[in-house]
């Protein structure tokens, strides 16, 4: 739609907003990244020219790797991340499917419950949870986090599974019927193959939320050897007023790469389920 | 098994199954139910048990690891007469209803200036997408190190363009901890806004720029007679997403400034952390919570029939 404006007006509706705000997206990732390889004299001068690195070290990545735990929090964000990705797109599933394509009594009512309880905030429910947790002995444990953090991604993903389904056509379905399969043979053998870029849309955001977490993995998680990196990044690296700036840096920087690293490789289809909710119809 | 070509469905059923489990389980309601009996219950135990809980938690004196008694509406009571819980209050509706707004007016410009034709367009919408993907608490942690009451590189460059040294006390002084938090719980929600509301954008038939055009609008007038009518579903709908979540927030304020400085950036969410978890008051810290239910609880009936209309 817009062509034909010359170079001055281009710049001026175009580069210039533009670039803007992608200076202001970046800049903090920027910051991240110089302060991790600064060394503690430099980081403390008030004389040096801050926004580049005079003296570059990697000081602080091997003491963040060495005197911390933060492998081990990288683990354990990493398999909450993924043990609660995949029981949240099964149960989401077996919320969606009959939702999707089932005409039964009370349909409306659950779909409406589902759509309800994700938008359903933690800080409503950490407190009785946290109370729950300890009855169940489950405190310091990755269980904890791993059957709470599908309390937000199940609704999540059955709704955005929800809106995939009903763009598949049901002739393949319809005639797998025909030929007598049953209706569980249907469903996983016919539907949901049919599926995967839903199931990958579903899958990258409840990944990228259960990395995001932080209230619960706060609360429930208190030693260091469970930690998750935001939490473990806050608990140990700030400890009372001394802030660890450089380390925390490191540690800022080398959580977000997996995100980022996943995130990079399917941008599409993260597009696609996070606009899918409110673009459609 | 055979296969019959007509009436479809209806005909191949008795063909299909021959037991009578077979048949029932084969009904649409049952395999429905069964199938959804699972994640209902898990929902109800770790969703609907807990909320039910937070309730009853909010009627009793329960310091943590002692049993409750019930006291009532002595909690709302206590927060009712609570100078602190009224500031909380504040907060947390000017902390929404700014930032909401920023991200509003700012999306929609992102939106704007990435709907033209450029190079490298898709790997400028990625980057722009990384404040939202990147974890809160990591990305905040370099804003509070961006905003430093001593090396603050903001301070620097406003130095640098001749603002008084040391320049302004971003987390300490309580009206611009206020601002702090606001721009950046909007620098993270905007990119949201941005994509959602490009995606929109991409959708309006250019016919109608093409018409508008024929018809002598001006390009403010195609905006705002063209673009916003139709954009309006989704603005409602990302907006309502994203007040619902910004009221409930907690991580940001929490890593960035705990409340402070004096409450000033206490929101619902930080206080009743601070009272059931370090005053250990989980009764009061509960009816602290619950008091986010009405507003909530109007904005996701309003969200989810709005959802569900489409």
């Amino acid at each position: 739609m817009v062509t034909g404006y010359g170079p001055v007006e281009r710049l001026v509706r175009l580069w210039l907003p533009v670039g803007f705000f992608l200076v202001l997206a970046l800049f903090p990732f920027y910051w991240m990244a110089i302060t991790s390889l600064k060394p503690n004299f430099e980081l403390y001068s008030r004389r040096a020219m801050p926004l580049i690195v005079h003296n570059p070290t990697l000081k602080h990545y091997i003491d963040l790797l060495t005197e911390t735990s933060f492998l081990t929090w990288t683990w354990n964000t990493m398999l909450v991340a993924v043990v609660s990705t995949a029981i949240s797109l099964i149960l989401g599933v077996m919320l969606a499917y009959p939702l999707a394509r089932m005409r039964f009594a009370g349909a409306g009512l659950i779909a409406m419950t589902v759509a309800a309880i994700y938008l359903v905030p933690q800080p409503l429910l950490f407190i009785p949870l946290a109370d729950l947790i300890n009855r169940l002995g489950l405190g310091n444990t990755l269980t904890a986090v791993i059957l709470t953090y599908p309390t937000m991604l199940v609704p999540f993903c059955a709704w955005l599974l929800l809106g995939y389904f009903k763009t598949v056509p049901m002739e393949l379905e319809e005639a797998a019927r025909i030929d007598g399969a049953s209706r569980l043979q249907t469903m996983r053998r016919i539907f949901l193959p049919l599926c995967t870029p839903g199931f990958v849309s579903a899958g990258i955001f409840a990944f990228t939320l259960s990395q995001n977490e932080f209230l619960y993995a706060l609360i429930f998680l208190t030693k260091s050897a469970v930690r998750t990196v935001p939490v473990g990044v806050i608990a140990e690296l700030i400890r009372g007023d001394v802030f660890y700036w450089g380390q925390l840096m490191a540690g800022a920087l080398l959580g977000s790469i997996p995100v980022a690293i996943i995130y990079s490789f399917f941008v599409e289809h993260y597009v696609a389920g996070l606009t899918s909710g409110s673009v459609k119809g | 098994m055979s296969v019959r070509s007509e009436p479809l469905l209806r005909a191949a059923r008795p063909a299909r199954r021959t037991t009578a489990l077979g048949v029932w389980l084969d009904r649409q309601s049952v395999f429905s139910w069964l199938m959804m009996a699972p994640p209902l219950l898990f929902l109800a135990a770790l969703v609907g048990y807990p909320f039910c809980y937070g309730i009853l938690l909010s009627l009793q004196d329960r310091p943590v690891a002692h049993t409750g008694t019930f006291i009532g509406l002595k909690n709302f009571a206590t927060n009712f007469n609570d100078p602190i819980f009224w500031r909380v209050a504040l907060n947390t509706f000017v902390y929404t209803a700014v930032a909401t707004l920023l991200k509003m007016v700012g999306g929609l410009a992102l939106a704007l200036a990435m709907n033209q034709q450029f190079p490298l367009k898709n790997l400028m919408r990625a980057l722009m997408l990384l404040p939202f993907i990147v974890p809160t608490v990591l990305s905040t942690v370099a804003w509070m190190w961006i905003l430093d009451p001593a090396f603050s590189v903001l301070n620097w460059l406003l130095v640098a363009v001749g603002v008084p040294k040391p320049g302004p006390s971003w987390l300490g002084n309580p009206m611009l901890a206020m601002l702090s938090i606001i721009m950046i719980n909007a620098w993270r929600g905007l990119p949201f806004y941005g994509i959602t509301l490009l995606a929109g954008l991409q959708t309006v038939p250019p016919e109608l720029y093409e018409a508008a055009t024929i018809d002598g609008a001006s390009g403010w007038q195609r905006f705002r007679y063209v673009t916003l009518p139709l954009l309006q579903p989704i603005i409602l709908i990302v907006t309502l997403f994203s007040v619902i979540f910004t009221f409930a927030d907690f991580q940001l304020v929490y890593v960035l400034t705990h409340g402070g400085p004096q409450n000033a950036t206490q929101l619902f969410a930080t206080y009743a952390f601070d009272i059931a978890m370090g005053a250990g008051q989980l009764g009061l810290g509960a009816s602290v919570a619950l008091a986010m239910l009405p507003a909530l609880a109007l904005l996701i009936v309003a969200l989810t029939i709005y959802l569900r209309r489409e």
